[in-house]
């Protein structure tokens, strides 16, 4: 089943390079999705078994993300289809999306699934490489400069990602680079591997400073592949490090948390006076990159909020972009300051983009803050006050950065007339909001059982 | 033997560095990827196997023949002119890459090596200097396709690494490695078709309209 | 062993290879060229006539090339040929070699200041700049075989320099090779540096230095810079011709056929190649030091 999983998005995607009509990829595009979220479903049930010599296989960590990528993926296909419509683009540029899209979704499903420290290498740079013409969709200058920016950075990161996989062969001797079997290693080679890892995943999962790509990609790609970009690649970046950092105790935890602060406390000082939307949610993500790697630092309880934050995000993060992408088209621009009056104008998006910005920083009713609480009651338990004073001062000034210019685009009079918006634009984002929601409110037994087998992996409780 | 080949790689980044002629740094990287190849085959010994002679001509055609013959083509059609054009002149990246070497060689004093001698351990310090000479290297020229240059050479720091050191499954290491890098400069390679057609120029420096 | 046969032969036999360049460089340009011996005429020649002072200079001017000369007479007395240890060999004779090159130089750049004529001046400041570029190439080199040989005299580094060495430290010696080769062609103001035939402004260096020297200031100049040659190239001689069959004899006769060859290769180099911009000598010089310097780095594992 692990190996449908991987190549029915594979097949698929080769497969839309050679359709001609519209229609047709369209069709593959959320026919494909919902396959992909079916057997995610599938195999909540009943855990396949692993292929390839045990370097293919499905644990918790594995299926916590494959789901969050496979809704993900299903959401942002649906949206796709209104978008690819409206867009005209003409035959080649939507068959080289549509293609590159699956291609992508293959990629990720084999990070999640990989257990071996080389295969996980080689899907982190097939995504790179995938979704690299997705951000250069639109072909105007900015976005060529965002995608130069993009692939030569991620390279590099991807380069030194390999370095440290090398490194990881030397101080695991004659051993296979299985994550299982990795344990109870140790010595300068281990270390310098994590750090070099740490580096090269960090850079593709956007932690500070590496993370100089990601307001540009994010902001200049259309909305479905920034929701993607945001909501699943920087995770199955997360993977690469996470599988990792077990096998290096203290040291890998503390330069964990060391990053996660920096994340937080760059992309703090950027949101404060940021003028542009969707650079906003791109330094939200940065941000919340680094709430995950604060997260999984601090070991124990942190590890198991890390988790629910890793879904809570996502969901929250995928809904704001795919909003986003519907002031964007509206408006035709990105400036936050000449847009009012969003709630008026477009009722349902402006109400989305209302309930996003308290899902986003960690308002209740919503999922966000029970994981964010989580986050903070371990650095509290651990007796690390300054960790936590400075992750609630850093909280603190992005919500004030990102509510000012959220209220500031979403109230005012409306300068245009009420909009009807069509239903593919608004149910996938409203789908999403739903669950970030939900997720607030009550936590199904089987994902909290879930949550908890991917932190006791991590190391934590 | 091994010991000269990787004298002359650390020669060809000495040369890239202080290098101002765009034709004469990717004739360099040529030369140098050949001499990878060659590390390769000597690093296995006295008997090299045949997947390991195969895999090292792939790799000796890809760097010394490919990849400057793509990267000629972008700059032919592109038409810029042929400086490199750098932040940091060839003098401070001469001094740069002396200073780098020492810090590789550093670096591989506090790496012990499992179970080597002392050719390995130049070996670490060359692998690393390469990879700290790519580096400088994307960060210090303005020319995307210097930049791609850069990532090249820090390739090859890792490949070389990769051929020395991991003893077990050598013929995945550098299939992977020379993938990686093949894709990578291919989708580079357009790229830089892209923003010459785009800007009609080839400098990064200028794609600076994306800011906060 | 006739004692300070490496003096001796210093001084009768340094004008010769100017002679053996002058010459491979008029072969190349399909003429005959001068005698072989054409440096000695020159030689005796301004000794026999009289100098003229400018009113402007000073006793600086005067002690310039006495001065010079006399270190470089020093260091044929520290410099071995051929494996032969040098008359006054001490440890630590290397960076008195270095300095006493130096000091030859500075008292040039001195007498030129001292005409006060802008020419020299340039030609001065042009000579210190890439002087200071060559001198860690100089430098490093040396240590380079001090480490090697674990001494730091040169005597006994040339000493233990044989084919053996370079069997087994090869790279580390060719790298050094390089760096003094280049060194020895920005010293004695050869092309690819600089052009000792020029009288042009724009190219000169340190033929513009010596505008002013006449008569027997300046035989004691050209003297000088014949020395300058010869020690350098003993050096260069003894790291790429390293006889040392025990034969006291032999080792002399097989470094002079070295001096003789690295002779005619300083002129094979000066005819294929062009002067470099003056912007690219400092590239050229950096360049010889960071191959000194890899040396050293290697040698000290």
């Amino acid at each position: 089943m692990l190996w449908t999983l991987i190549l029915l998005p594979l097949l698929a995607g080769a497969a839309a390079f050679a359709l001609r009509r519209g229609v047709a990829t369209r069709t593959l595009l959320v026919a494909t999705a919902g396959a992909h979220a079916a057997m995610t479903a599938a195999a909540w049930m009943a855990r396949p078994a692993a292929v390839l010599f045990g370097w293919i296989a499905l644990d918790e960590v594995g299926l916590l993300f494959l789901s969050i990528t496979s809704v993900l993926f299903l959401a942002a296909s649906v949206y796709a289809v209104g978008y690819l419509r409206g867009e005209h683009g003409g035959d080649t540029s939507e068959r080289v999306f549509t293609g590159c899209l699956l291609l992508f979704l293959a990629a990720m499903t084999v990070v999640t699934l990989s257990q071996h420290a080389g295969l996980l290498w080689v899907a982190v740079e097939a995504t790179t490489l995938a979704s690299a013409p997705l951000i250069y969709f639109h072909r105007t200058g900015r976005s060529l400069e965002a995608t130069w920016k993009y692939l030569l950075i991620c390279s590099v990161g991807i380069a030194l990602a390999l370095l440290g996989n090398f490194f990881l062969a030397v101080a695991a001797g004659a051993k296979p680079l299985v994550f299982a079997e990795l344990g109870g290693l140790k010595g300068p080679w281990l270390n310098a591997a994590f750090l070099l890892l740490l580096v090269g995943y960090g850079t593709k999962m956007g932690l500070a400073p590496l993370h100089t790509w990601l307001p540009d990609a994010h902001s200049e790609s259309p909305s479905v592949v920034s929701a993607l970009l945001s909501g699943a690649v920087l995770n199955c970046a997360f993977v690469g490090i996470v599988r990792v950092q077990p096998l290096c105790g203290a040291f890998g935890r503390d330069l964990l948390v060391g990053f996660g602060l920096v994340s937080m406390a760059i992309a703090a000082v950027f949101l404060l006076g940021q003028a542009d939307f969707k650079r906003m949610l791109a330094y939200s993500s940065v941000e919340h990159m680094g709430i995950l790697a604060l997260g999984v630092g601090l070991g124990g309880a942190g590890a198991f909020g890390a988790m629910l934050h890793a879904v809570n995000h996502s969901l929250t993060k995928a809904m704001l972009f795919l909003v986003a992408g519907n002031i964007l088209a509206f408006y035709q621009t990105k400036s936050a300051v000449a847009i009012r009056g969003v709630a008026r104008v477009l009722p349902v998006s402006g109400a989305l983009w209302l309930a996003g910005l308290l899902a986003i920083t960690g308002s209740p009713p919503f999922g966000m803050f029970l994981s964010e609480f989580t986050i903070l009651k371990a650095a509290l338990d651990q007796n690390r006050s300054v960790v936590a004073v400075l992750y609630l001062l850093l909280l603190a000034i992005i919500f004030m950065a990102m509510t000012t210019l959220v209220l500031r685009m979403a109230q005012g009079d409306a300068t245009r007339p009420r909009q009807r918006e069509s239903a593919l634009a608004i149910l996938p984002p409203l789908a999403l909001g739903a669950a970030a929601l939900a997720l607030g409110l009550y936590i199904p037994p089987a994902l909290e059982t879930l949550l908890r087998g991917a932190a006791k992996l991590l190391g934590g409780a | 033997m091994a010991e000269t080949v990787l004298i002359l790689i650390v020669l060809t980044n000495l040369r890239l560095l202080g290098a101002s002629r765009l034709g004469a740094s990717i004739r360099t990287v040529a030369v140098q990827g050949i001499l990878l190849g060659a590390l390769a085959l000597l690093a296995h010994g006295a008997a090299p196997t045949w997947g390991a002679v195969a895999m090292a001509v792939i790799g000796m055609a890809l760097k010394g023949g490919v990849f400057p013959w793509l990267l000629f083509r972008a700059l032919r059609q592109a038409d810029v002119q042929r400086e490199v054009e750098p932040f940091v002149g060839p003098i401070p990246s001469l001094l740069a890459g002396i200073a780098s070497f020492g810090i590789a060689f550093w670096l591989s004093r506090r790496l012990p090596l499992p179970g080597g001698g002392e050719g390995l351990s130049l070996l670490v310090a060359v692998a690393l200097f390469s990879i700290l000479a790519g580096l400088f290297l994307i960060v210090a020229r303005k020319k995307a396709i210097t930049q791609v240059l850069g990532f090249l050479v820090m390739e090859n720091g890792i490949y070389a690494f990769g051929v020395g050191l991991v003893r077990e499954s050598p013929v995945l290491v550098e299939l992977g490695v020379l993938l990686d890098v093949f894709v990578a400069v291919f989708v580079m390679g357009i790229i830089i078709f892209h923003i010459n057609r785009e800007f009609e120029h080839m400098d990064t420096d200028e794609l600076a309209t994306l800011k906060d | 062993m006739i004692p300070f046969v490496n003096i001796l032969l210093a001084l009768t036999l340094a004008p010769l290879m100017l002679g053996v360049i002058n010459r491979v460089k008029a072969r190349f340009a399909g003429r005959d060229g001068q005698p072989l011996f054409q440096a000695y005429f020159d030689l005796a020649r301004l000794l026999r006539k009289g100098a003229v002072y400018s009113r402007a200079t000073s006793w600086v001017f005067r002690a310039g090339p006495i001065v010079g000369l006399a270190a470089v007479l020093v260091t044929t007395a520290i410099v071995p040929l051929g494996g032969e240890p040098a008359p006054l060999p001490f440890p630590g004779d290397l960076v008195l070699l270095a300095y006493l090159l130096g000091l030859m130089r500075f008292v040039t750049v001195l007498a030129a200041l001292d005409t006060g004529s802008s020419f020299e001046g340039m030609g001065a400041s042009r000579e210190v700049t890439f002087s200071a570029l060559a001198e860690p190439a100089l430098l490093l080199g040396l240590a380079a075989l001090a480490r090697q040989s674990g001494s730091l005299s040169l005597s006994k580094m040339y000493a233990a320099l044989d084919f053996g060495a370079w069997w087994q430290s090869g790279p580390v010696l060719a790298l050094v090779t390089a760096a003094l080769a280049v060194v020895l062609l920005a010293e004695n103001a050869r092309i690819p540096v600089d052009d000792p035939n020029t009288h042009l402004e724009l190219t000169m260096i340190h033929e513009v230095m010596v505008l002013d020297h006449s008569g027997p200031d300046f035989a004691l100049i050209l003297y000088g810079a014949a020395l300058k040659l010869w020690v350098l190239g003993a050096l260069l001689v003894g790291l790429i011709v390293p006889v040392r069959t025990g034969h006291a004899w032999l080792d002399l006769a097989a470094a002079l056929a070295g001096m003789f060859v690295v002779a005619v290769a300083v002129g094979v180099v000066e005819s294929s190649m062009a002067r470099l911009r003056l912007l690219r000598v400092p590239q050229l010089l950096v360049g010889a030091g960071a191959l000194a310097a890899l040396a050293l780095v290697l040698s000290l594992r």
